[in-house]
C-alpha cells in the first residue's frame, strides 16, 4: 500500500466527498418533502387517490438508478421541446440532473416508508382523536403524521445511509464526486487498489456519521420512548 | 405508440439474458457468503464473530459500485501474480466474474443479517432436541436449523434479490454487454437517448414484476403448513 498518494490525493478526495454529501442532502431532503404527499395518498382507502402514487412508486423502484439517471440526462436530450424550454440549463448541467434523479429515486422509496409507518400508527390513537372531535385532516397532520414520522425515522435513516451510496452512480454523468474523483485521480496515477480504498473509507466514515446522527436524533425525539404500546 | 428499436431488439434481449445470468451467478455466491456469514456471526467463536461483523459492516458501508470497479481495476496485478503463479501468464478477470464476485459480495453482507435474523428466530429447543437425539452439531444445522430458516428468509431474501437485479447495472460501467451496455451502445448509433434507456427501463421492470411472482410463489410452497399470520 503507498501511503504518500493516498495523503497527496486527500483533499481532492475531500473535495469529491463535499460534493457527494451536497447531492445526498438535497436527494434526502428534497425527496423526503415530496414523499408526504406520495406517502398520505399512497396510503388512501380511495384506489383512486392511490393508482398514481402507487404507479410512480413502482417505476422508481423497479427500475435501476443507473437507467434513471441516464433518462434524465441523456434521454431528455433528445427532444427539441426540452432542448428550447428555459430549463435546460439546468438540465444540461449534470449536477442538477443527478439531484432531480436522485431526489425523484429516493423519493418513491420514502414514500413507501411512510406508507407503512402510517398503516402501523396503532388505529385507537386514530379513533381516539376523531372522538376528541379532531376533523381528518386535524388528525392526521397532529396525530398520524408526527407518530409515523417516530415509526418511520429508523427506516428513513437506512435509506439515507442507501442514499449515499447510490450517490456514487452520479460519477456515470461526468460528476466529480467521491467516486468520479476517484476515478479521474486513478487515471492519473494508475493506483487503482490506493485510491479506491481511500474513497471507500471516506464512505465508511460518512456512513458511521450519519448512523451516529440519527442514533442521536432518534433519542432527541423519543422514538423509544413513544414505541411502547 | 409505435417504438422504433432500429434492429437493436435482439440486442437488447440478449443484454437481459445476461443481466439474468450475471443476476443469478451472483446470487449463488452471495447466498453461500450469507450463510457464511450468518454462521460466523452466530457462532460461539469471539474471532468468527468478529470476522462476520467486520465483513457485514465493511462491506455495506461502501457503494457497490465501488466494490465493482474496485474488483476490476484493482485486482489486475493481483490475478496477473497468480497466473504467474499456476503457469498461466496474462491471467485476469473478465467483466462477469468482477460483477459476479462484486455483486455477491454486496449480496452476501446483506444476506449475512438476514439469514443471522432467521437462525435467531428459531427457537432453542429444536437445536436442543437435536443435541439430545445424539446429531452432530453440522446435522442439526442442515437438518434441523437451515429447512425451518429459508421460511423465515425467504422474504429478505427476495427483497435482497429485487435489488441484486437493479444493481446489475453497475456492470455494465465496466464493459459487460448487458442490458445497459446495449441500450448504449444502441444509443451511440441512433442518437435517440430517451427510447432506449425506456425501453431498458421497461425490461427491468417486467424483469422485477417476475421476481416477484416467482418470490410470491416460493413464499407460498416454504410457509405451507403454516397458517397466514392475521396482516
Amino acid at each position: 500500500m503507498n501511503w504518500e498518494v493516498i495523503i497527496k490525493w486527500l483533499p481532492k478526495l475531500a473535495q469529491g466527498a463535499t460534493l457527494t454529501l451536497e447531492l445526498v442532502a438535497i436527494a434526502v431532503i428534497a425527496g423526503l418533502i415530496l414523499a408526504i404527499p406520495l406517502g398520505i395518498a399512497r396510503s388512501s382507502r380511495h384506489l383512486s387517490v392511490r393508482a398514481l402514487p402507487y404507479a410512480y412508486i413502482f417505476f422508481f423502484r423497479g427500475t435501476p438508478l443507473l437507467v434513471q439517471l441516464f433518462l434524465v440526462y441523456y434521454g431528455l436530450a433528445q427532444f427539441d421541446a426540452v432542448r428550447k424550454s428555459a430549463l435546460w440549463p439546468y438540465l444540461r448541467d449534470p449536477f442538477w440532473c443527478a439531484s432531480v434523479t436522485m431526489t425523484l429515486h429516493t423519493a418513491a422509496y420514502i414514500a413507501e416508508i411512510l406508507r407503512g409507518a402510517i398503516q402501523a400508527v396503532p388505529p385507537g390513537e386514530v379513533e381516539a382523536a376523531r372522538a376528541l372531535g379532531m376533523s381528518k385532516w386535524k388528525a392526521l397532520f397532529y396525530i398520524v403524521l408526527p407518530r409515523a414520522g417516530r415509526i418511520g425515522l429508523p427506516a428513513y435513516s437506512n435509506e439515507v445511509i442507501l442514499m449515499l451510496k447510490a450517490s456514487a452512480l452520479a460519477s456515470t454523468v461526468t460528476l466529480l464526486e467521491l467516486t468520479g474523483m476517484a476515478r479521474t485521480i486513478i487515471a492519473r496515477t494508475y493506483l487503482p487498489v490506493e485510491i479506491f480504498f481511500a474513497a471507500g473509507m471516506f464512505y465508511l466514515v460518512m456512513a458511521y456519521v450519519l448512523v451516529r446522527g440519527f442514533k442521536l436524533l432518534e433519542r432527541v425525539l423519543r422514538v423509544d420512548a413513544t414505541q411502547g404500546r | 405508440m409505435n417504438i422504433d428499436l432500429y434492429g437493436f431488439g435482439p440486442a437488447l434481449a440478449a443484454g437481459a439474458l445476461m443481466t439474468v445470468q450475471l443476476a443469478l451467478t451472483a446470487l449463488c455466491l452471495g447466498l453461500v457468503l450469507g450463510l457464511l456469514g450468518a454462521l460466523a456471526k452466530t457462532s460461539p467463536y469471539k474471532f468468527l464473530q468478529w470476522v462476520g461483523g467486520t465483513y457485514s459492516t465493511i462491506v455495506r458501508g461502501i457503494p457497490e459500485l465501488l466494490w465493482v470497479l474496485l474488483i476490476y481495476f484493482g485486482t489486475v496485478n493481483l490475478m496477473r501474480a497468480i497466473g504467474e503463479y499456476v503457469g498461466i501468464p496474462g491471467l485476469e478477470l473478465n467483466a462477469f466474474a468482477a460483477g459476479v464476485i462484486a455483486l455477491g459480495l454486496c449480496f452476501g453482507a446483506y444476506a449475512t443479517e438476514v439469514f443471522r435474523g432467521a437462525i435467531l428466530a428459531i427457537p432453542k429447543g429444536h437445536r436442543e432436541a437435536g443435541l439430545a437425539l445424539g446429531m452432530s452439531r453440522s446435522r442439526i444445522f442442515i437438518k434441523l436449523i437451515m429447512p425451518q430458516m429459508w421460511r423465515i428468509a425467504l422474504p429478505g431474501l427476495g427483497n435482497l434479490f429485487m435489488i441484486l437485479m437493479k444493481d446489475t447495472a453497475l456492470v455494465s460501467v465496466i464493459g459487460l454487454e448487458e442490458i445497459m451496455r446495449h441500450s448504449q451502445i444502441a444509443v451511440g448509433f441512433t442518437k435517440e437517448a430517451f427510447t432506449f434507456y425506456l425501453v431498458a427501463a421497461f425490461i427491468y421492470l417486467g424483469l422485477t414484476i417476475l421476481a416477484m411472482t416467482g418470490m410470491y410463489l416460493l413464499e407460498k410452497r416454504a410457509s405451507r403448513g403454516f397458517l397466514r399470520s392475521a396482516s
